[in-house]
Protein backbone atom coordinates (compact mmCIF):
# COMPACT_ATOMS: atom_id res chain seq x y z
CA UNK A 1 0.00 0.00 0.00
CA UNK A 2 1.13 3.48 -0.24
CA UNK A 3 2.24 5.43 2.64
CA UNK A 4 0.25 5.94 5.97
CA UNK A 5 1.54 9.12 6.29
CA UNK A 6 -0.56 10.94 3.12
CA UNK A 7 -3.34 9.47 4.77
CA UNK A 8 -3.15 11.19 7.79
CA UNK A 9 -2.26 14.09 5.20
CA UNK A 10 -5.83 13.45 3.86
CA UNK A 11 -7.54 13.32 6.77
CA UNK A 12 -6.16 16.51 8.04
CA UNK A 13 -7.12 18.46 5.08
CA UNK A 14 -10.73 16.84 5.38
CA UNK A 15 -10.68 17.38 8.39
CA UNK A 16 -10.21 20.64 7.75
CA UNK A 17 -12.73 21.01 4.86
CA UNK A 18 -15.69 19.95 7.44
CA UNK A 19 -15.02 23.49 10.01
CA UNK A 20 -14.20 25.81 7.53
CA UNK A 21 -17.33 24.56 5.22
CA UNK A 22 -19.54 25.10 8.11
CA UNK A 23 -18.16 28.65 8.79
CA UNK A 24 -18.51 29.62 5.53
CA UNK A 25 -22.26 28.45 5.15
CA UNK A 26 -22.96 30.45 8.30
CA UNK A 27 -21.07 33.60 7.13
CA UNK A 28 -23.05 33.26 3.51
CA UNK A 29 -26.57 32.74 5.48
CA UNK A 30 -25.95 34.77 8.85
CA UNK A 31 -27.59 38.66 8.46
CA UNK A 32 -24.14 41.19 7.58
CA UNK A 33 -25.73 43.98 10.15
CA UNK A 34 -22.32 45.09 11.97
CA UNK A 35 -22.19 48.53 13.82
CA UNK A 36 -19.64 49.38 16.96
CA UNK A 37 -21.44 48.04 19.56
CA UNK A 38 -21.61 44.57 18.83
CA UNK A 39 -17.83 44.45 17.42
CA UNK A 40 -16.47 45.44 20.77
CA UNK A 41 -15.23 43.44 23.52
CA UNK A 42 -17.26 41.82 25.57
CA UNK A 43 -16.51 42.08 29.54
CA UNK A 44 -19.70 41.58 30.81
CA UNK A 45 -20.95 44.76 29.80
CA UNK A 46 -18.16 47.08 31.41
CA UNK A 47 -15.71 48.79 28.58
CA UNK A 48 -12.39 46.70 28.45
CA UNK A 49 -10.00 49.04 30.90
CA UNK A 50 -5.84 48.61 29.58
CA UNK A 51 -4.83 46.67 26.66
CA UNK A 52 -5.51 42.80 27.56
CA UNK A 53 -1.77 41.72 25.70
CA UNK A 54 -0.28 41.95 29.30
CA UNK A 55 2.56 40.51 30.91
CA UNK A 56 0.96 37.45 32.74
CA UNK A 57 1.50 34.91 35.76
CA UNK A 58 4.79 33.39 35.54
CA UNK A 59 3.84 30.07 37.08
CA UNK A 60 2.55 29.09 34.39
CA UNK A 61 5.37 28.88 32.81
CA UNK A 62 6.90 26.94 35.59
CA UNK A 63 4.16 24.45 34.94
CA UNK A 64 4.80 24.39 30.88
CA UNK A 65 8.81 24.10 31.77
CA UNK A 66 8.37 21.09 34.25
CA UNK A 67 5.99 19.65 31.69
CA UNK A 68 8.07 19.80 28.32
CA UNK A 69 10.82 17.54 30.79
CA UNK A 70 8.33 14.84 31.48
CA UNK A 71 6.90 15.04 27.76
CA UNK A 72 10.32 14.46 26.63
CA UNK A 73 11.04 11.75 28.83
CA UNK A 74 7.81 9.97 27.76
CA UNK A 75 9.01 10.15 24.10
CA UNK A 76 11.78 7.95 25.23
CA UNK A 77 9.42 5.64 27.23
CA UNK A 78 7.13 4.55 24.31
CA UNK A 79 10.29 2.72 22.51
CA UNK A 80 11.16 1.36 25.60
CA UNK A 81 7.26 0.28 26.77
CA UNK A 82 7.01 -1.81 23.65
CA UNK A 83 10.10 -3.84 23.83
CA UNK A 84 10.08 -4.65 26.89
CA UNK A 85 8.99 -8.01 26.73
CA UNK A 86 11.87 -8.62 24.77
CA UNK A 87 14.48 -6.47 26.53
CA UNK A 88 14.49 -8.32 29.91
CA UNK A 89 15.20 -7.44 33.77
CA UNK A 90 17.47 -4.91 32.84
CA UNK A 91 16.03 -3.08 30.26
CA UNK A 92 13.42 -2.08 33.41
CA UNK A 93 16.27 -1.55 35.68
CA UNK A 94 17.31 1.07 33.03
CA UNK A 95 13.71 2.28 32.76
CA UNK A 96 13.46 3.02 36.51
CA UNK A 97 16.42 5.21 36.78
CA UNK A 98 15.47 7.09 33.77
CA UNK A 99 12.40 8.04 35.00
CA UNK A 100 14.13 8.15 38.78
CA UNK A 101 16.38 10.90 37.18
CA UNK A 102 13.71 12.95 36.04
CA UNK A 103 11.31 12.25 39.13
CA UNK A 104 14.62 14.02 41.10
CA UNK A 105 13.77 17.03 38.89
CA UNK A 106 10.36 16.97 39.81
CA UNK A 107 11.14 16.24 43.66
CA UNK A 108 13.80 19.25 43.09
CA UNK A 109 10.81 22.01 41.96
CA UNK A 110 8.55 20.36 44.71
CA UNK A 111 10.95 21.22 47.28
CA UNK A 112 12.03 24.54 45.77
CA UNK A 113 8.56 25.50 46.09
CA UNK A 114 8.30 25.94 42.61
CA UNK A 115 4.74 23.68 42.84
CA UNK A 116 2.61 26.19 45.28
CA UNK A 117 0.34 28.39 43.69
CA UNK A 118 1.30 31.72 44.71
CA UNK B 1 -20.83 -10.82 -1.42
CA UNK B 2 -19.23 -13.20 1.62
CA UNK B 3 -16.14 -11.58 1.20
CA UNK B 4 -17.85 -8.05 1.37
CA UNK B 5 -19.44 -9.30 4.84
CA UNK B 6 -15.93 -9.83 6.07
CA UNK B 7 -13.85 -7.04 5.09
CA UNK B 8 -16.37 -4.14 3.53
CA UNK B 9 -13.63 -1.69 3.03
CA UNK B 10 -10.97 -3.20 1.07
CA UNK B 11 -14.09 -4.94 -1.71
CA UNK B 12 -15.62 -1.55 -1.64
CA UNK B 13 -11.82 -0.01 -2.06
CA UNK B 14 -11.15 -2.22 -4.73
CA UNK B 15 -14.09 -2.12 -6.44
CA UNK B 16 -14.08 1.75 -6.84
CA UNK B 17 -10.35 1.47 -7.88
CA UNK B 18 -10.99 -1.12 -10.35
CA UNK B 19 -14.23 1.45 -11.65
CA UNK B 20 -11.59 4.57 -12.04
CA UNK B 21 -8.94 2.42 -13.34
CA UNK B 22 -11.57 1.11 -16.10
CA UNK B 23 -12.39 4.91 -17.15
CA UNK B 24 -8.94 5.69 -17.59
CA UNK B 25 -7.62 7.06 -14.12
CA UNK B 26 -3.98 6.34 -13.27
CA UNK B 27 -4.07 4.17 -10.18
CA UNK B 28 -2.28 6.50 -7.90
CA UNK B 29 -4.77 9.13 -8.16
CA UNK B 30 -7.59 6.32 -8.21
CA UNK B 31 -6.39 5.33 -4.65
CA UNK B 32 -6.26 9.20 -3.70
CA UNK B 33 -9.79 9.29 -4.48
CA UNK B 34 -11.10 6.06 -2.77
CA UNK B 35 -9.37 7.21 0.14
CA UNK B 36 -10.36 10.62 -0.18
CA UNK B 37 -14.32 9.29 -0.35
CA UNK B 38 -13.59 7.02 2.46
CA UNK B 39 -12.37 9.42 5.20
CA UNK B 40 -15.51 11.69 4.16
CA UNK B 41 -17.88 8.96 5.17
CA UNK B 42 -16.10 8.38 8.21
CA UNK B 43 -15.89 12.54 8.98
CA UNK B 44 -19.69 12.63 7.88
CA UNK B 45 -20.34 9.73 10.06
CA UNK B 46 -18.60 11.05 13.26
CA UNK B 47 -20.70 14.83 12.36
CA UNK B 48 -23.73 12.89 12.06
CA UNK B 49 -22.49 11.34 15.85
CA UNK B 50 -21.65 15.01 16.86
CA UNK B 51 -25.32 16.04 16.13
CA UNK B 52 -26.60 13.17 18.15
CA UNK B 53 -24.42 14.17 20.66
CA UNK B 54 -25.82 17.51 21.52
CA UNK B 55 -29.18 15.83 22.27
CA UNK B 56 -27.68 13.02 24.04
CA UNK B 57 -26.08 15.62 26.58
CA UNK B 58 -28.98 17.62 26.81
CA UNK B 59 -31.59 14.44 27.13
CA UNK B 60 -28.66 12.87 30.03
CA UNK B 61 -28.07 16.23 31.85
CA UNK B 62 -31.61 16.90 32.54
CA UNK B 63 -31.99 13.05 33.76
CA UNK B 64 -29.15 13.68 36.13
CA UNK B 65 -30.89 17.08 37.27
CA UNK B 66 -34.52 15.31 37.45
CA UNK B 67 -35.67 17.59 34.40
CA UNK B 68 -37.22 15.83 30.97
CA UNK B 69 -34.85 17.59 28.68
CA UNK B 70 -35.70 18.65 24.86
CA UNK B 71 -38.56 16.68 24.47
CA UNK B 72 -40.98 19.11 21.73
CA UNK B 73 -38.96 18.82 18.11
CA UNK B 74 -39.77 15.60 16.99
CA UNK B 75 -39.93 12.29 19.12
CA UNK B 76 -38.54 12.07 22.45
CA UNK B 77 -37.22 15.98 20.99
CA UNK B 78 -34.64 14.01 18.44
CA UNK B 79 -34.87 17.04 15.79
CA UNK B 80 -34.22 19.42 18.42
CA UNK B 81 -30.29 19.44 17.20
CA UNK B 82 -31.03 20.28 13.88
CA UNK B 83 -33.33 22.82 15.17
CA UNK B 84 -29.82 24.32 16.66
CA UNK B 85 -27.72 23.80 13.94
CA UNK B 86 -30.32 26.11 11.61
CA UNK B 87 -30.10 28.83 14.41
CA UNK B 88 -26.21 28.33 14.53
CA UNK B 89 -26.32 28.90 11.08
CA UNK B 90 -28.36 31.75 10.50
CA UNK B 91 -26.92 33.73 12.84
CA UNK B 92 -25.08 36.70 12.40
CA UNK B 93 -21.00 35.98 11.94
CA UNK B 94 -18.95 38.27 14.20
CA UNK B 95 -15.47 38.93 14.26
CA UNK B 96 -14.67 41.62 17.03
CA UNK B 97 -12.75 44.71 16.23
CA UNK B 98 -9.64 44.29 18.17
CA UNK B 99 -9.29 40.53 17.89
CA UNK B 100 -6.50 39.25 15.45
CA UNK B 101 -8.73 38.19 12.48
CA UNK B 102 -7.17 35.60 11.21
CA UNK B 103 -5.79 33.53 14.53
CA UNK B 104 -9.17 33.50 16.11
CA UNK B 105 -11.15 32.69 12.66
CA UNK B 106 -9.26 29.85 12.47
CA UNK B 107 -8.94 28.88 16.64
CA UNK B 108 -12.15 27.00 15.98
CA UNK B 109 -11.53 24.72 12.75
CA UNK B 110 -8.21 24.05 14.48
CA UNK B 111 -10.32 22.50 17.49
CA UNK B 112 -12.22 20.84 15.40
CA UNK B 113 -9.72 19.50 13.29
CA UNK B 114 -8.03 17.98 16.01
CA UNK B 115 -10.97 16.23 18.00
CA UNK B 116 -11.35 14.87 14.05
CA UNK B 117 -7.70 13.96 13.53
CA UNK B 118 -7.70 11.93 16.37
CA UNK B 119 -10.31 9.28 14.42
CA UNK B 120 -7.67 8.38 11.85
CA UNK B 121 -5.97 5.61 14.02
CA UNK B 122 -9.39 4.51 15.87
CA UNK B 123 -9.90 0.72 15.27
CA UNK B 124 -13.78 0.37 14.39
CA UNK B 125 -13.62 -2.99 14.00
CA UNK B 126 -10.65 -5.43 12.84
CA UNK B 127 -11.03 -4.92 9.17
CA UNK B 128 -12.97 -1.33 9.21
CA UNK B 129 -10.15 1.32 10.73
CA UNK B 130 -8.68 4.25 8.55
CA UNK B 131 -4.80 3.23 9.06
CA UNK B 132 -3.10 1.19 11.43
CA UNK B 133 -0.07 3.56 12.37
CA UNK B 134 2.27 1.10 14.52
CA UNK B 135 2.70 4.85 16.71
CA UNK B 136 -0.80 4.93 17.30
CA UNK B 137 -0.91 5.85 20.73
CA UNK B 138 1.77 8.54 20.18
CA UNK B 139 -0.38 9.95 17.66
CA UNK B 140 -3.20 10.10 19.75
CA UNK B 141 -0.73 12.83 22.13
CA UNK B 142 0.58 14.31 19.26
CA UNK B 143 -2.61 15.11 17.51
CA UNK B 144 -4.65 15.97 20.78
CA UNK B 145 -2.34 18.87 21.22
CA UNK B 146 -3.30 20.74 18.35
CA UNK B 147 -6.61 21.19 20.47
CA UNK B 148 -4.31 22.92 22.99
CA UNK B 149 -3.26 24.94 20.55
CA UNK B 150 -6.53 25.78 19.63
CA UNK B 151 -7.47 27.05 23.11
CA UNK B 152 -4.33 29.47 23.35
CA UNK B 153 -4.84 30.81 19.71
CA UNK B 154 -8.63 31.41 20.68
CA UNK B 155 -7.64 32.81 24.25
CA UNK B 156 -5.39 35.03 22.46
CA UNK B 157 -6.64 36.27 19.82
CA UNK B 158 -10.45 37.38 21.00
CA UNK B 159 -8.38 40.78 22.83
CA UNK B 160 -10.62 39.69 26.13
CA UNK B 161 -9.03 39.46 29.49
CA UNK B 162 -11.23 36.40 30.46
CA UNK B 163 -10.73 34.43 27.33
CA UNK B 164 -7.02 35.03 28.00
CA UNK B 165 -7.08 33.74 31.89
CA UNK B 166 -9.82 30.89 30.66
CA UNK B 167 -6.69 30.06 28.04
CA UNK B 168 -4.02 30.29 30.70
CA UNK B 169 -5.42 28.14 32.88
CA UNK B 170 -6.85 25.39 30.34
CA UNK B 171 -3.25 24.69 29.09
CA UNK B 172 -1.74 24.75 32.12
CA UNK B 173 -4.60 22.38 32.97
CA UNK B 174 -3.82 20.57 29.69
CA UNK B 175 -0.12 20.24 29.55
CA UNK B 176 -0.01 19.30 33.44
CA UNK B 177 -2.74 16.35 32.94
CA UNK B 178 -0.68 15.07 30.09
CA UNK B 179 1.75 13.18 31.92
CA UNK B 180 -0.07 10.94 33.89
CA UNK B 181 -2.33 10.05 30.71
CA UNK B 182 0.76 9.71 28.70
CA UNK B 183 2.20 7.67 31.68
CA UNK B 184 -0.68 5.50 32.01
CA UNK B 185 -0.86 4.94 28.17
CA UNK B 186 2.18 3.49 28.62
CA UNK B 187 0.57 0.61 30.50
CA UNK B 188 -1.35 -1.10 27.53
CA UNK B 189 1.77 -0.71 25.20
CA UNK B 190 3.53 -2.60 27.74
CA UNK B 191 0.67 -5.47 28.27
CA UNK B 192 0.28 -5.44 24.31
CA UNK B 193 3.95 -4.87 23.33
CA UNK B 194 2.95 -2.51 20.77
CA UNK B 195 1.55 1.05 19.89
CA UNK B 196 -1.08 0.16 17.53
CA UNK B 197 -4.44 0.78 18.82
CA UNK B 198 -5.65 -2.21 16.89
CA UNK B 199 -2.60 -4.38 17.98
CA UNK B 200 -3.54 -3.13 21.47
CA UNK B 201 -7.34 -4.33 21.14
CA UNK B 202 -6.42 -7.74 19.64
CA UNK B 203 -4.21 -8.08 22.38
CA UNK B 204 -6.55 -7.70 25.14
CA UNK B 205 -8.56 -11.63 25.36
CA UNK B 206 -8.53 -10.46 28.71
CA UNK B 207 -9.46 -7.20 29.34
CA UNK B 208 -6.78 -4.78 30.53
CA UNK B 209 -8.70 -3.38 33.10
CA UNK B 210 -8.44 -6.24 34.63
CA UNK B 211 -4.66 -6.02 35.07
CA UNK B 212 -4.23 -2.33 35.33
CA UNK B 213 -7.87 -1.58 37.39
CA UNK B 214 -5.66 1.72 38.92
CA UNK B 215 -4.15 2.86 35.39
CA UNK B 216 -7.75 2.66 33.40
CA UNK B 217 -8.83 5.02 36.59
CA UNK B 218 -6.16 7.24 36.17
CA UNK B 219 -6.29 7.65 32.46
CA UNK B 220 -9.94 8.39 33.02
CA UNK B 221 -9.20 10.99 35.37
CA UNK B 222 -6.13 12.90 33.15
CA UNK B 223 -8.72 12.07 30.40
CA UNK B 224 -11.39 14.21 31.89
CA UNK B 225 -8.99 17.31 32.55
CA UNK B 226 -7.63 17.05 29.09
CA UNK B 227 -11.35 17.67 27.78
CA UNK B 228 -11.41 20.60 29.82
CA UNK B 229 -15.19 19.42 31.27
CA UNK B 230 -16.33 19.48 35.18
CA UNK B 231 -14.26 18.92 37.41
CA UNK B 232 -11.82 20.43 35.67
CA UNK B 233 -13.13 22.95 33.58
CA UNK B 234 -11.13 25.62 34.34
CA UNK B 235 -10.99 26.98 31.03
CA UNK B 236 -14.37 27.94 30.75
CA UNK B 237 -15.47 28.22 34.35
CA UNK B 238 -18.52 30.08 33.40
CA UNK B 239 -19.16 31.35 36.76
CA UNK B 240 -15.70 32.74 37.48
CA UNK B 241 -14.59 33.69 34.13
CA UNK B 242 -17.78 34.22 32.10
CA UNK B 243 -17.06 31.33 29.55
CA UNK B 244 -13.22 31.72 29.29
CA UNK B 245 -11.46 31.31 26.02
CA UNK B 246 -14.60 31.19 23.68
CA UNK B 247 -16.24 34.03 25.49
CA UNK B 248 -15.96 35.68 21.92
CA UNK B 249 -17.02 33.23 19.94
CA UNK B 250 -20.70 33.13 18.67
CA UNK B 251 -22.69 31.55 15.90
CA UNK B 252 -21.38 28.90 14.32
CA UNK B 253 -17.84 29.53 15.47
CA UNK B 254 -18.84 29.16 18.91
CA UNK B 255 -20.53 25.85 17.38
CA UNK B 256 -17.37 24.51 16.38
CA UNK B 257 -16.00 24.79 19.78
CA UNK B 258 -18.81 23.16 21.19
CA UNK B 259 -19.52 20.52 18.86
CA UNK B 260 -15.79 19.83 18.92
CA UNK B 261 -16.12 19.40 23.28
CA UNK B 262 -19.11 16.61 22.50
CA UNK B 263 -16.84 14.93 20.20
CA UNK B 264 -13.68 15.31 22.18
CA UNK B 265 -15.49 13.44 25.55
CA UNK B 266 -16.70 11.08 22.59
CA UNK B 267 -13.37 10.21 21.55
CA UNK B 268 -12.05 10.16 24.84
CA UNK B 269 -14.82 8.00 26.16
CA UNK B 270 -13.75 5.80 23.20
CA UNK B 271 -10.21 5.62 23.71
CA UNK B 272 -10.92 4.97 27.10
CA UNK B 273 -12.56 1.38 26.19
CA UNK B 274 -9.90 0.71 23.16
CA UNK B 275 -7.18 1.26 25.89
CA UNK B 276 -8.67 -1.04 28.69
CA UNK B 277 -12.42 -2.32 27.99
CA UNK B 278 -10.97 -4.48 24.69
CA UNK B 279 -12.19 -1.89 21.99
CA UNK B 280 -14.28 -3.72 19.74
CA UNK B 281 -14.28 -6.68 21.17
CA UNK B 282 -17.25 -8.20 23.16
CA UNK B 283 -17.80 -11.80 23.85
CA UNK B 284 -16.49 -12.51 20.29
CA UNK B 285 -19.04 -10.66 18.60
CA UNK B 286 -16.51 -8.97 16.42
CA UNK B 287 -15.44 -12.35 14.97
CA UNK B 288 -19.05 -12.37 13.55
CA UNK B 289 -18.90 -9.57 11.47
CA UNK B 290 -17.37 -6.26 10.87
CA UNK B 291 -20.47 -4.12 11.62
CA UNK B 292 -21.80 -5.97 14.89
CA UNK B 293 -17.26 -5.42 15.90
CA UNK B 294 -18.55 -1.25 14.63
CA UNK B 295 -21.50 -1.39 16.24
CA UNK B 296 -20.49 -2.80 19.94
CA UNK B 297 -17.11 0.11 19.57
CA UNK B 298 -19.98 2.96 19.13
CA UNK B 299 -22.07 1.74 22.20
CA UNK B 300 -18.82 1.00 24.05
CA UNK B 301 -17.51 4.70 23.19
CA UNK B 302 -20.78 5.48 24.19
CA UNK B 303 -20.73 4.35 27.65
CA UNK B 304 -17.47 5.89 28.16
CA UNK B 305 -19.08 8.99 26.89
CA UNK B 306 -21.72 8.82 29.77
CA UNK B 307 -19.35 7.93 32.54
CA UNK B 308 -17.23 11.31 31.78
CA UNK B 309 -20.77 12.96 31.73
CA UNK B 310 -21.82 11.23 34.82
CA UNK B 311 -18.88 12.79 36.73
CA UNK B 312 -19.53 16.11 35.01
CA UNK B 313 -22.76 16.25 35.96
CA UNK B 314 -22.01 15.09 39.84
CA UNK B 315 -18.82 16.90 40.60
CA UNK B 316 -18.04 20.23 41.58
CA UNK B 317 -15.22 22.23 39.75
CA UNK B 318 -12.05 22.07 41.51
CA UNK B 319 -10.02 25.46 42.41
CA UNK B 320 -7.19 25.15 39.73
CA UNK B 321 -4.34 25.54 42.45
CA UNK B 322 -5.53 22.35 44.54
CA UNK B 323 -5.67 21.00 40.70
CA UNK B 324 -2.40 21.66 39.61
CA UNK B 325 -1.32 20.24 42.66
CA UNK B 326 -3.39 17.21 42.69
CA UNK B 327 -1.74 16.45 39.05
CA UNK B 328 2.17 16.92 40.34
CA UNK B 329 1.83 15.62 43.83
CA UNK B 330 -0.43 13.27 43.62
CA UNK B 331 -1.13 12.04 40.35
CA UNK B 332 2.15 12.14 38.03
CA UNK B 333 4.11 10.31 40.76
CA UNK B 334 1.53 7.80 41.55
CA UNK B 335 0.96 7.21 37.48
CA UNK B 336 4.62 6.54 37.14
CA UNK B 337 5.44 4.58 39.83
CA UNK B 338 2.12 2.14 38.83
CA UNK B 339 4.15 2.58 35.12
CA UNK B 340 7.15 1.05 36.73
CA UNK B 341 5.85 -1.20 38.77
CA UNK B 342 3.62 -3.11 36.30
CA UNK B 343 6.47 -3.07 33.96
CA UNK B 344 8.49 -4.58 36.12
CA UNK B 345 6.35 -7.33 37.04
CA UNK B 346 5.32 -7.41 32.97
CA UNK B 347 9.11 -8.70 32.58
CA UNK B 348 9.74 -10.73 35.74
CA UNK B 349 6.15 -12.80 35.36
CA UNK B 350 6.20 -13.22 31.40
CA UNK B 351 6.66 -16.75 31.35
CA UNK B 352 4.78 -17.74 34.78
CA UNK B 353 1.23 -18.80 34.16
CA UNK B 354 -1.80 -16.69 33.44
CA UNK B 355 -3.58 -16.70 36.52
CA UNK B 356 -0.61 -15.59 38.27
CA UNK B 357 0.46 -13.08 36.20
CA UNK B 358 -3.20 -11.55 36.39
CA UNK B 359 -3.88 -12.17 40.08
CA UNK B 360 -0.47 -9.99 40.60
CA UNK B 361 -0.87 -7.45 38.22
CA UNK B 362 -4.49 -6.89 39.86
CA UNK B 363 -3.21 -6.79 43.30
CA UNK B 364 -0.06 -4.88 42.37
CA UNK B 365 -2.98 -2.14 40.77
CA UNK B 366 -5.00 -2.31 44.30
CA UNK B 367 -2.20 -2.16 46.69
CA UNK B 368 -0.89 1.12 45.04
CA UNK B 369 -4.00 2.46 45.06
CA UNK B 370 -5.05 1.71 48.12
CA UNK B 371 -1.71 2.84 49.45
CA UNK B 372 -1.83 6.29 47.66
CA UNK B 373 -5.61 6.31 48.58
CA UNK B 374 -4.69 6.42 52.12
CA UNK B 375 -1.87 8.70 51.94
CA UNK B 376 -3.85 11.32 50.36
CA UNK B 377 -6.29 10.68 52.98
CA UNK B 378 -3.76 11.27 56.01
CA UNK B 379 -2.23 14.32 54.15
CA UNK B 380 -5.92 15.93 53.95
CA UNK B 381 -6.49 15.19 57.12
CA UNK B 382 -3.62 17.26 58.48
CA UNK B 383 -4.19 19.73 56.00
CA UNK B 384 -7.55 20.55 57.35
CA UNK B 385 -6.49 20.74 60.81
CA UNK B 386 -3.84 22.86 59.81
CA UNK B 387 -6.12 25.52 58.33
CA UNK B 388 -8.89 25.16 60.48
CA UNK B 389 -6.13 26.24 63.60
CA UNK B 390 -5.29 30.06 63.56
CA UNK B 391 -1.65 30.45 62.57
CA UNK B 392 0.73 31.21 65.36
CA UNK B 393 1.09 34.47 66.44
CA UNK B 394 -1.98 35.59 64.97
CA UNK B 395 -5.46 36.46 66.80
CA UNK B 396 -8.11 33.72 66.27
CA UNK B 397 -10.04 35.13 63.61
CA UNK B 398 -7.87 37.11 62.14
Amino acid sequence: MYNEWLYIGLFMIVGLIIPVGAIAVAWLLGPKKSNPIKQSTYECGIETVGDTWVQFKAQYYIFALVFLVFDVEVVFLFPWAVRLGQLGLFAVVEGIVFVGIVVAGLIYTWRKGMLEWA
Amino acid sequence: MQEFLTDPLKVAADWLIGVLGAWGMPAAAAIVLVSFLGIFLLIALLMLVDIFLVWVERKVVARFQDRLGPNRVGPFGLIQPFADIIKLLIKEDITPSVADKVVYNLAPMLAMMAVLMLWAVVPLAPVILSVDLNVGALYLIAAGAISTLAIIMAGWSSQNKYALIGAFRQVAVLVSFEIPMVATLLIPAILAGTMGLNGIVQAQDTWFVFLAPLGALIFLIAAIAELGRVPFDMGEAESEIVAGFNVEYSGMKFGMFYASELLHAFTFGGFWMIMFFGGYRFLGLEKVSPFLAVAVMLAKAMLGYWVIMWVKYTMMRIRIDHMLAFNWKFLTPLALLLMLVMAFLHVLLRDASGLLYGASMFGANVIIGLVALEAARRHSRRERVRVSRPAEGQPAGA
